[in-house]
């Protein structure tokens, strides 16, 4: 499934936070964001999800498939959210709730959502723990959130985002919390979901490194705009704008490139 | 003199009903005054739960550490103010109080050292946020400005011993240099010691002294900054360096570690490394290497 954002603007108490965002998500392709902190990543992510802040004022359309979720009736998005459309939340931490256990967390979804039993839905969950490399899976289950690491944590957040078999996936700073080994595993698994099962991913994510073993195109916001979009191989080897250039040039081993 | 030393520290879980999980099983590290180390891990190793130790904040289960020669204790939350250690915390969307506005929080810090000659605001202009985001509560930004404000409040006590546990990974790479670089050289230049948690090696590389390099519960490798990253010795050390993704525009997707990240609850026996080890021998299996400043059989150098 296609998701395409155009337009979309956004404003809070009369502030211009989105200033007109295009973006085309296509099935099986990783479509990796970058920008400055506070450019407007994390708000259009929540846009798609209809999860903008109380007060937000939003125009412009975000169509997925046929239909534009920023008009479709409030039990319609319930239905989107959750399902066809994931979100892997850039705080972990707010979005796992703290008395839950997270076997609870992944089922209560997908128990809802894909109408699975009892016992169904525990296999599934489980075999997703393992999948997103937390150790013990069965055991890890019964567990609440604060037993957990961050970095364990954020990986839970994957699982249930990922319990529903969503079509379209937002995730935001994903791998953030992760060393380098389990990352290079987390990315493993959304590559190959995007090409088994023809997943739209938006990879939101700072590092660069990241974009480029997993994303397939590369857009990079500024301000509240998308400043430079192209083929991952074009934005991170020929940036045409300024700040895309100078995120290349301030890093860290920019002179072993 | 050492700031912080770390002896042999044990820090346990326990939960009703549940294994007892060993999140730290055993580690050894010194902090000097104006000195940075910087701690890398895989997710889960124990690294948070070590400062958090260090803190005062989960109780040591054997082992010791001395802060400026005093047994760390733990504390309630005044004195722990006053003994200056400041923690950045991994989730600062959790650390900062959601009712508050963040410049009366960094105030908070500016009390405990009287200082009154510092505004809120100048802090938030050193992490480079503007002045006015003092009038504003925490979910009223984006995820990297929430971990600058978070930054600046640990700043504003002066504390000897700053902790940053993953302080800046939702910054972008250009903000990400500047506040790493910034926490630097506030530590060398008023002489405290900063312990700098984080899963960018490139950043630790960037500031960081020393490097110690975690593994389920135990330092494995500690060095220079420069030897370690020319020289990695732990195997597990070199596969860490080898799984940093590299920005070249090719899309090769970086090496995993083989194996199933290992519970802490039931921990291999011999060398924790040893089942996912490239160059395990049979030594490997029977008996831990509990030697530093590489702990692996294949540097024995006794
Ligand atoms: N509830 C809110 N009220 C007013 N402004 C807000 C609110 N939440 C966020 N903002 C502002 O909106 C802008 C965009 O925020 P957003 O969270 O989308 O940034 P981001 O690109 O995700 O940044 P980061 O990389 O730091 O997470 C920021 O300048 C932020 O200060
Ligand atoms: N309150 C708790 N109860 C039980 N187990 C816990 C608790 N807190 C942490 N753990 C466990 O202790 C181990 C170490 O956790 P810790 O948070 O110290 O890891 P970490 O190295 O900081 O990881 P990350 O890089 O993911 O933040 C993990 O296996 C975690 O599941
Ligand atoms: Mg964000
Ligand atoms: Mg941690």
């Amino acid at each position: 499934m296609t998701l395409d954002i155009s337009g979309l603007k956004v404003s809070i108490g009369g502030k211009e936070i989105l200033g007109g965002v295009d973006l085309r998500l296509a099935a099986g392709r990783v479509h990796g964001l970058a920008g400055e902190s506070g450019s407007g990543k994390t708000m259009t992510g929540l846009a798609v999800l209809g999860l903008l802040p109380h007060g937000a004022r939003v125009s412009g359309s975000i169509r997925l498939g046929e239909r534009d979720l920023l008009t479709l009736p409030p039990k319609e998005l319930n239905r989107v959210r959750g399902g066809e459309v994931a979100m892997v939340f850039q705080d972990p931490a707010t979005s796992l709730h703290p008395m839950l256990t997270i076997g609870k967390q992944l089922t209560e979804h997908m128990r809802h959502h894909l109408r699975l039993g009892r016992a169904e839905a525990k296999a599934r969950a489980v075999e997703l723990l393992g999948k997103v490399r937390i150790p013990g899976p069965e055991e890890a289950y019964g567990r609440f959130p604060h037993q957990f690491s961050g970095g364990m944590r954020q990986r839970v957040a994957i699982a249930i985002a990922l319990a529903c078999s969503p079509k379209v996936l937002i995730a935001d700073e994903p791998t953030t919390a992760l060393d380098v080994t389990v990352q290079a595993g987390v990315l493993r698994l959304l590559r190959g979901l995007c090409d088994e099962l023809g997943l739209a991913v938006l990879l939101v994510t700072h590092d660069l490194g990241v974009m480029s073993a997993v994303a397939d195109e590369v857009s990079v916001m500024k301000d509240g705009l998308v400043v430079e979009s192209g083929p991952r191989g074009q934005v991170l080897r020929e940036p045409a704008h300024a700040y895309t250039r100078s995120l290349l040039d301030s890093l860290p081993d920019a002179e072993l490139r | 003199m050492t700031l912080l030393s770390i002896d042999d520290l044990v820090v346990e879980h326990r939960s009703p009903g549940r294994p007892v999980v060993r999140a730290v099983a055993g580690a050894s590290l010194t902090v000097g005054p104006g000195e940075v180390v910087g701690l890398v891990g895989e997710s889960g190793c124990g690294k948070s739960t070590l400062a958090r130790a260090v803190c005062g904040l989960d109780p040591i289960t054997e082992g010791s550490i001395t802060f400026d020669g005093e047994p760390v204790t733990p504390l309630g939350l005044r004195r722990r103010r006053l003994t200056g250690i400041q923690m950045v915390f991994q989730d600062p969307y959790a650390s900062l109080n959601p009712r508050r506005r963040v410049g009366d929080q960094i105030a908070d810090g500016l009390r405990t050292v009287r200082d009154t000659a510092t505004a809120p605001a100048d802090l938030l202009e050193r992490v480079g946020l503007p002045r006015e985001f003092a009038g504003r509560h925490p979910h009223e930004f984006s995820g990297g400005q929430r971990q600058r404000i978070a930054i600046a409040r640990a700043l504003a006590a002066r504390p000897r011993l700053l902790i940053g546990d993953e302080p800046i990974s939702a910054l972008d790479a250009s903000a990400q240099s500047q506040v790493a670089r910034l926490m630097r050289d506030l530590a060398v230049e008023s002489g405290a010691g900063l312990l700098f948690i984080s899963h960018d090696l490139s950043v630790v590389r960037l500031i960081a002294d020393r490097i110690a390099v975690m593994y389920l519960g135990r330092i494995v490798e500690v060095g220079d900054t420069a030897e370690v990253w020319a020289d990695p010795r732990h195997p597990y050390t070199r596969a860490l360096l080898r799984a940093v993704p590299k920005p070249d525009g090719l899309g090769v997707l970086p090496a995993e570690l083989p194996g199933d990240v290992p519970d802490p609850a039931n921990p291999p026996g011999g060398c924790r490394f040893h089942p996912r080890c490239p160059l395990v021998m049979d030594m490997c299996r029977e008996k831990d290497p509990d030697f530093g400043p590489v702990a692996c059989w294949l540097h024995d150098q006794r």
